[in-house]
């Protein structure tokens, strides 16, 4: 993984003096809150409904083992000995003390760690494949080139004050793991007729009230030409986005404005200008930083695995376990292990300080000291020899942290909500609580299969629920909590945006509605379908029908 | 119902976030019990006053007022908001999560 | 207005404003800077004046639409309406790097300390602040960052440029495979 060398370290150093110094002119009345907000904001702080709220940044969701075990320090030492995993590879503190921040900061830049544009109307915490570097399907490693992009957006003199926030989001593989058509840039790898990998450019991709897909811009964009025009869109974007309204201020709003087309040649315009100068990629530079993420040192093993085998035999749980969180490796004889931040009943995304630390040993007891964060608010294990499956397994279940249901409906995506949150307008986690209780039976879960369920507290849908299969968003009508239900929503390569099924439910309907739904996709079904291609056949009616029955108490 | 013309004060502390209540005094509690109600607009907007001056001086941020009712003579609020507010996270009593920091 | 220029604070000879009797009431002003609107309606008057001229561009007012009188101009001021209005950045690296303008470019308006060192890398070398103690202040903020990751107009050497020199003397190894990277 990426190292910081003496540049990097003195970078970082000295942004952390320069917001100490921002902190102490703020306690000591220099500075107003309006002047503070966006300089703490571009640190990462927020100051949210019971307390501040510090999050960081995990770039393309890569971590070491000693980087997890100074966050999970962090929790113990500053917070109350949790922390709070984002989809967006990002982790949440909810209880720092302004004055105590700095000291923060100082402790992940001594990891090669920070907190910077994290928030605020910049360029943010680019993210990637969780999988980059270890999936079968990939060209390319796409945290080479969001390594990349996360040194050219740091502290951009151009673009750290944009009309709103700008998110990118890079993969190397043609399956989507990193909902690339959800951001601000998608960048998605291909390689040309002669095997050269470059970026199809999608650009104006965005959820929260107005959700849209990303368009594809540029088909091909070779590598070396990458920063060049991302500077091209972020100049344009710059220029013309919205400032006058906040909810027409995203890239989107601009694109979906002028028109794909016309948005594409101002690009291809601007891009003319300024391409093949100082901000070309040169090859040199690019494998300087590819070397960092070379494979680790693997053995050869067999792709059989007696042990694996035996073991999934003797144990309906560990098999069940290894059916949903694990996937293949691009290597033989190792697998990819997914440790579930969502037990039923539990905080999606949560982990304590202690499951933080038994985490980090365990991949270097079992893989190469390296740890993943996903989309789906869940930690991954990239390289574990699948002899190891089991006795990773019994280790993670003593910690709790062996639920088997990545990628199953208790595996519920949800953002802080009103518990935490100074934008909600409802509560997300206890919802999500109580919806994965009702899937807690282990077989049931089994047999409705994979289908991804989202919760957001609020339309800035940083649960990206108009993303899933099954979609919630809480309103507030009138003092009290509602919850509105989209069908049909992905997340993948086929990105789409779900449908509003029909009038919105109460706190108390709401997990039976959900069962509801899960109810009609069972008896539609045919074999081996899952919810998203049974709906897409059926259409909204059957689920209409059912929800809105009269002899369904509402 | 109760009569929803009452209100009082709330902010966050600068230096740690933390959710407090304008009293009677004119400091910032951390218990609702604490705070000064308005029962007219007119005192209303003289608290209100009196806070953002503190939120100049850069001892609270962002002060607002927000009704409450009275049970049994205390100052209860009213709204998913403020309660969430009041009582910490609803989302379960381990981590910590629910109770201000000792 | 104190005027913070080239890292000093320094007298400020010129008259930025946009109320003047007449075009030929800028002639007793000095040097003088006037808005795009004066400027597009008066702009044969205002050349005939033979004056040291100055342009004041407001957000959103892109330098490609006065790029043929800019050779005119001995200053150009950008406004920041609100600090979190970034579009002057832009505007200032398109004036020094398309149209190669070489003249003071001044940043007005809400110019904040924090933002000094982004204004100072788009190309900006003078600052207008509201108050004397805001421009003493601001002054050190430059101080505070040696390194940086993109090519800009300030002239600092990137920290890209200063590996690539450091590999070159010697004094700093390449990526040492991945054995060393995994025993982090």
């Amino acid at each position: 993984m990426y190292r910081y060398d003496e540049f990097d370290h003195a970078f970082v150093t000295e942004r952390v003096a320069q917001f100490r110094a921002q902190v102490a002119r703020r306690v000591s009345g220099e500075l107003s809150e309006d002047e503070f907000k966006p300089l703490r904001l571009m640190n990462g702080l927020y100051l949210q409904l019971h307390a501040y709220m510090l999050r960081v940044a995990i770039p393309y969701g890569t971590l070491s083992a000693l980087q997890l075990r100074k966050l999970a320090h962090i929790a113990r030492s500053y917070d109350r000995g949790y922390g709070h995993f984002t989809t967006r590879q990002n982790i949440q503190y909810n209880w720092p003390k302004l004055g105590e921040v700095p000291d923060i900061l100082a402790e992940l830049g001594e990891v090669e760690m920070h907190a910077i544009q994290t928030s605020g109307n910049c360029i943010r915490n680019t993210t990637a494949d969780p999988l980059a570097g270890v999936a079968a399907d990939e060209i390319d490693d796409p945290r080479v080139y969001a390594e990349i992009i996360r040194q050219w957006s740091t502290l951009h003199p151009e673009f750290s004050f944009l009309p709103r926030k700008f998110k990118i989001a890079v993969t190397g593989a043609p399956n989507d793991r990193a909902v690339t058509r959800g951001h601000d840039i998608g960048l998605r790898m291909h390689r040309d007729d002669t095997g050269t990998p470059g970026f199809e450019v999608m650009v104006g991709g965005g959820q929260g009230r107005t959700p849209i897909m990303a368009k594809t811009i540029r088909s091909f964009l070779p590598v070396d030409h990458l920063l060049s025009y991302l500077e091209a869109i972020l100049r344009v974007y710059n220029q013309l986005g919205r400032r006058d309204n906040i909810y027409k201020a995203r890239i989107k709003i601009l694109v979906q404005g002028v028109g794909v087309e016309a948005f594409a040649e101002m690009v291809e315009a601007e891009w003319r200008h300024i391409r093949d100068g100082a901000l070309d990629l040169p090859a040199a530079e690019r494998d300087r930083i590819a070397a960092y993420f070379a494979p680790p040192p693997y053995e050869d093993l067999s792709a059989d695995c007696p042990a694996l085998d035996g073991a999934i035999d003797a144990d309906a749980r560990f098999a069940a376990w290894v059916e949903s969180n694990v996937h293949p490796h691009k290597r033989a004889g190792y697998a990819i292990a997914t440790i579930s931040l969502k037990p039923h009943g539990g905080i999606p995304g949560d982990a304590s300080a202690a499951q933080m630390d038994a985490v980090a040993d365990l991949s270097e007891e079992y893989g190469f000291g390296e740890i993943r964060i996903s989309y789906k608010q869940n930690l991954i294990l990239p390289d574990i020899p699948k002899a190891d499956l089991h006795a990773l397994w019994l280790a993670l279940d003593s910690w709790g942290l062996a639920t088997a249901n990545a990628g199953r409906i208790s595996d519920i995506i949800a953002c802080p909500g009103l518990d935490y949150c100074n934008l909600a307008n409802a509560r997300s986690i206890p919802i999500a609580q109580r919806i994965s209780e009702r899937f807690a039976d282990l077989a049931r879960e089994r047999a409705v299969g994979d289908l991804s369920l989202n919760i957001s507290g609020c339309i800035n849908a940083c649960a990206h629920h108009h993303v899933a299969n099954i979609g919630i968003l809480g309103v507030d009508k009138k003092g009290t909590e509602f919850y509105q239900i989209t069908l049909g929503g992905v997340a993948d390569e086929n990105a789409a945006v779900g449908a509003i099924i029909g009038p919105a439910f109460d706190e108390m309907q709401i997990a039976d509605a959900v069962e509801t739904i899960v109810d009609v996709y069972l008896q539609q079904r045919e074999t081996d379908e899952p919810f998203i291609d049974t709906y897409q056949r059926i259409g909204p009616g059957p689920f209409k029908e059912k929800l809105y029955a009269p002899d369904q108490a509402r | 119902m109760p009569t929803n013309s009452i209100q009082a004060i709330t902010a966050n502390r600068l230096s740690d976030g933390m959710v407090v209540y304008l009293t009677a005094q004119g400091q910032w509690s951390e218990r609702i019990r604490d705070c000064q109600s308005a029962d007219d607009p007119g005192m209303a907007e003289a608290l209100i006053a009196q806070a953002r001056q503190h939120a100049e001086s850069g001892q609270i941020v962002g002060p607002y007022l927000f009704k409450i009712a009275r049970q049994d003579g205390h100052p209860v609020p009213l709204g998913r908001r403020e309660i969430i507010r009041t009582t910490g996270p609803s989302v379960g009593t381990d981590l910590n999560r629910s109770k201000p920091r000792e | 207005m104190p005027l913070i220029k080239h890292g000093k604070l320094v007298e400020d000879t010129w008259h930025d404003t946009d109320d003047f009797a007449d075009v030929q009431a800028l002639a007793a002003l000095g040097p003088v800077i006037v808005n795009l609107a004066v400027w597009r309606q008066h702009r044969d008057a205002i050349l005939a004046l033979g004056g040291t001229l100055g342009l004041r561009l407001a957000p959103g007012q892109t330098p490609d639409i006065v790029a043929a009188d800019l050779h005119r101009f001995s200053l150009i001021a950008l406004e920041f309406a609100r600090f979190t209005d970034g579009r002057a950045y832009s505007q200032a690296r398109l004036l020094r790097q398309r149209h190669g303008f070489k003249g003071e470019l001044r940043a007005v308006g809400e110019v904040l300390r924090d933002q000094l060192t982004f204004m100072l890398r788009c190309g900006f070398d003078s600052f207008s602040v509201d108050t004397k103690r805001q421009a003493e202040s601001i002054l050190d903020a430059v101080a505070e960052f040696a390194h940086w990751y993109q090519p800009a107009l300030d002239g600092a050497a990137t920290i890209p440029a200063l590996r690539r020199r450091a590999v070159d003397r010697g004094e700093a190894a390449a990526p040492a495979g991945c054995a060393a990277n995994w025993a982090y």
